[in-house]
């Protein structure tokens, strides 16, 4: 589809950035790959701002949540680039104890919210976010709803539950 | 000779030159055939509530010509949509604000029950935090549904007593819910 | 003297001459302010008529879509994306089938293809529609929206026809469609098709020309292209900028590929770049349905689904009647199909712009995490710092023409 194949993606990227990027694959035809949370800054700034690649579109920011893992709170980033039309996914993991990753508001202005949202539902501290506060639950909520160990329904409701199969 | 129909009067003692009723009925014949609806919609049943006030269904030949976006100068509250926990303490000073006497329609699943979305952040019903007077089932609730529903109040608001807001019975049920 | 009032308390406030003014007065519209169109809450600080700055809140309608996606098995997430961007239901409803159906690697036939450009490019004008004729009423234009309302229902009645339902349609399954297309939904369809275009002429010739119109509109909310991509726009409003992305050129989903439409783009970007654009994806958008409905005829009739039994669930009088269907069926719904565990990213031009759906699978029953990339939400974040110095009344067209839908936008 794209102009740049996939495979010449993995050769410029791994000439630039060597060693730092890790864990290559490609479900259906999406570059993936997975960078250390020291580089992920540097990384997202070449991606923008090369001259062949240009992925001047940051399509998105989530958190996936994997409680089995040591590290356990992975960042999603999905960046497209426009010009070759060709989109990649760039993992950061970071440790529920720490979970700190730097901002992309620096790179794009619209990474302000989604990193706001990812903040509310996982807990991610975005270090050099101008405004990390909570967007989308209430101002008062302590816990990050997204993450596993949370449960999905309303603790209040009495009148739903089932002896047999709960809610 | 014109197809337009004028609102029955109630039942009275009629004779030559007078018509006696009570006070009560005559107001309830007004006052239910010029509701004011607030649309409190945040939702997708607002936008069904958009199709009933559109061309289509035209809400407005049922007395409710002004929707009126004031609290203050409104009748009847039209919850339509899922309300957040987040919005909660608004909807309840929506509800506070308006002047009696003030009827509550919850409009589709998630105002009457919280519908599909038994979650954290949605308020289970909004009969937790403000007294409901007519559900409308749906999600969302066909236009012919909210009408029935609008007509469902129109029958509460043409029976009811003058001095029931004056009760302490009225007084007690707003008590449940924290309202002076 | 005795009449002086010299208690203040909180229920008898009394204001003086000396009480501190600021040169800036604050502002609070919303959650339910009758002009924003939903519950958006943006708190500005105003000089006069001049807005200065704002603060948007969101999230008064959170409702942890994502967080029950992670409990619902895959057949019943399609009535959750009903419910995100609602005036355009079907086209939420195919992003998420299709995003199963990449996951699973299961191909369409070129009917059901076709079928599904049909329904999402209606539903794309019943978006647009709306979209376009709120903005009239916040211009003092409230005809073309009674207009366009009328027309707006004969689309509820196809999908009606096709579904059953209106507005929350949770039209077809992942593998095709829960039923064929009646000829009464074909007929009305036709119908549509030769009746709605005098209509759109007609709106047209209210609002393009018209003076008042354009004063109101053109100028207001201009946005450059860099800007745009810069808070990551996409839909309409980037294309109003003269970004010409579109998610159904570039990577064709649906069989889009055999369609000949264009993609309208705009010079400025502003609210009336915006108002023409929607039209003319709409008038696009009834050259895709008229090209689907000829390719339709030269496709075998009968076939609405692929045949993957494994994941399309069969039919209620199959299961009680027929061995294999109940065994499938029960797979299903039980989740004992095998799935492979990856994960997928799949984007579709919704309503307001590229709408994507990042699924994480852990072979289970239901998504290990699956994340909604809103376009109204990523859109909206530019709604505060754009309305910097300008003109409360321009802020609010302006809203309008971003065409924010709430259900999109909290989740």
């Amino acid at each position: 589809m794209g102009k740049i194949s996939n495979q010449q993606l993995i050769e410029k990227l791994s000439t630039q950035f060597g060693e730092k990027i890790t864990s290559l694959s490609e479900p259906f035809g999406l570059l993936t790959f997975e960078v250390a949370v020291e580089d992920i800054h540097e990384v997202l700034g070449l991606l923008k701002n090369d001259s062949i690649l240009k992925f001047n579109f940051l399509t998105d920011i989530t958190a996936v949540h994997y409680p089995e893992k040591e590290k356990a709170l992975a960042v999603v980033y999905h960046l497209h680039s426009f010009v070759n039309n060709v989109r990649v996914r760039i993992k950061v993991f970071v440790p529920v104890s720490n979970p700190t990753v730097p901002t992309a508001t620096s790179l794009w202005e619209g990474a302000n919210w989604m990193e706001r949202e990812t903040f509310d539902f996982y807990g991610i501290q975005f270090s050099g976010h101008p405004n990390l506060v909570r967007i989308l639950n209430v101002d008062d909520m302590t816990v990050f709803p997204m993450r596993k160990e949370y449960a999905l329904e309303d603790p209040n409701r009495v009148d739903k539950k089932d002896f047999f199969f709960g809610r | 000779m014109s197809d337009i129909s004028i609102a029955e009067a109630p039942a009275g003692v009629e004779g030559a030159g007078f018509f006696a009723t009570s006070l009560d009925k005559v107001i309830g014949m007004a006052r239910a055939n010029s509701l004011w609806p607030l649309p409190f919609a945040t939702s997708c049943c607002g936008i069904e509530f958009m199709a009933t006030m559109g061309s289509h269904y035209d809400f407005a030949r049922f007395g409710a010509e002004r929707p009126s976006f004031s609290p203050r100068q409104a009748d009847l509250l039209m919850v339509m949509g899922t309300i957040a926990k987040k919005m909660a303490p608004v909807l309840k000073q929506v509800y506070i604000q308006m002047a009696e006497p003030r009827w509550v329609i919850a409009v589709g699943a998630c105002a009457s029950s919280g519908g599909i979305f038994d979650t954290y952040s949605v308020l289970q019903g909004i009969d937790e935090i403000i007294p409901v007077d007519v559900y409308v089932p749906g999600c969302p609730p066909r236009p012919e549904a909210i009408i029935n529903g609008f007509n469902k109040i129109q029958d509460l608001v043409r029976s009811e007593s003058l001095r029931r807001r004056d009760s302490p019975e009225y007084t007690q049920l707003l008590a449940k819910y924290g309202i002076q | 003297m005795s009449n002086f009032i010299t208690e203040i308390t909180p229920n008898r406030p009394v204001y003086t001459d000396n009480d501190p003014q600021g040169d800036l007065t604050t502002l609070n519209l919303g959650p339910t302010h009758p002009a924003t169109h939903g519950v958006f809450q943006n708190v500005l600080q105003m000089d006069g008529e001049r807005i200065v700055s704002g603060v948007s809140t969101i999230g008064y309608i959170h409702r942890a879509f994502e967080k029950i996606a992670e409990h619902r098995p895959f057949y019943q997430i399609t009535p959750l994306t009903d419910r995100l961007n609602y005036c355009s239901s079907p086209i939420n409803n195919m992003g998420w089938h299709m995003t199963v159906e990449k996951l699973l690697g299961v191909e369409m036939p070129k009917r059901v293809d076709y079928l599904r450009v049909i329904v999402m490019e209606l539903s794309r004008i019943t978006d647009h529609l709306i979209c376009n004729g709120i903005l009239g009423v916040d211009t003092g234009a409230f005809s073309g929206f009674l207009y366009l309302m009328e027309e707006r229902e004969h689309i509820y009645e196809i999908f009606e026809e096709i579904c059953g339902a209106r507005l929350t349609t949770n039209i077809g399954r992942i593998g095709g469609f829960e039923r064929d297309f009646n000829d009464i939904a074909f007929a009305k369809i036709e119908k549509f098709l030769a009746k709605f275009p005098p209509i759109l002429k007609e709106f047209e010739t209210l609002f393009n020309r018209n003076r008042i119109f354009i004063e109101r509109t053109s100028g207001v909310g201009a946005v450059d292209p860099e800007t745009a991509m810069n808070y990551s726009w996409s839909g309409p409003i980037l294309r109003a900028t003269g970004v010409d992305y579109d998610v159904r050129v570039n990577e064709p989903y649906s069989s889009y590929q055999d369609f000949d439409f264009e993609i309208p783009v705009g010079t400025t970007g502003d609210v009336y770049d915006r108002f023409i654009l929607r039209n003319e994806e709409m008038w696009q958008s009834l050259r895709i349905i008229e090209q689907a409905m000829e390719k339709l005829k030269k496709e075998p009739k009968g076939v609405f689904h692929a045949d993957v039994p494994e994941f399309y669930l069969p039919p209620k009088e199959q299961v009680y009647n027929n061995m294999e269907a109940l065994i499938y069926h029960f797979k299903i719904v039980m989740g004992e199909v095998d799935t492979p565990k990856t994960e997928v990213y799949h984007a579709v031009e919704g309503g307001n712009g590229e709408l994507g759906f990042y699924l994480i699978n852990d072979g289970g029953r239901t998504p290990y995490r699956l994340h909604f990339r809103r376009p109204s939400f990523i859109n909206y974040q530019m709604y505060a710092p754009m309305s910097r110095g300008m003109l409360l009344s321009d802020a609010i067209i302006n809203m309008s023409s971003l065409n924010v839908i709430a259900g999109e936008l909290d989740a």
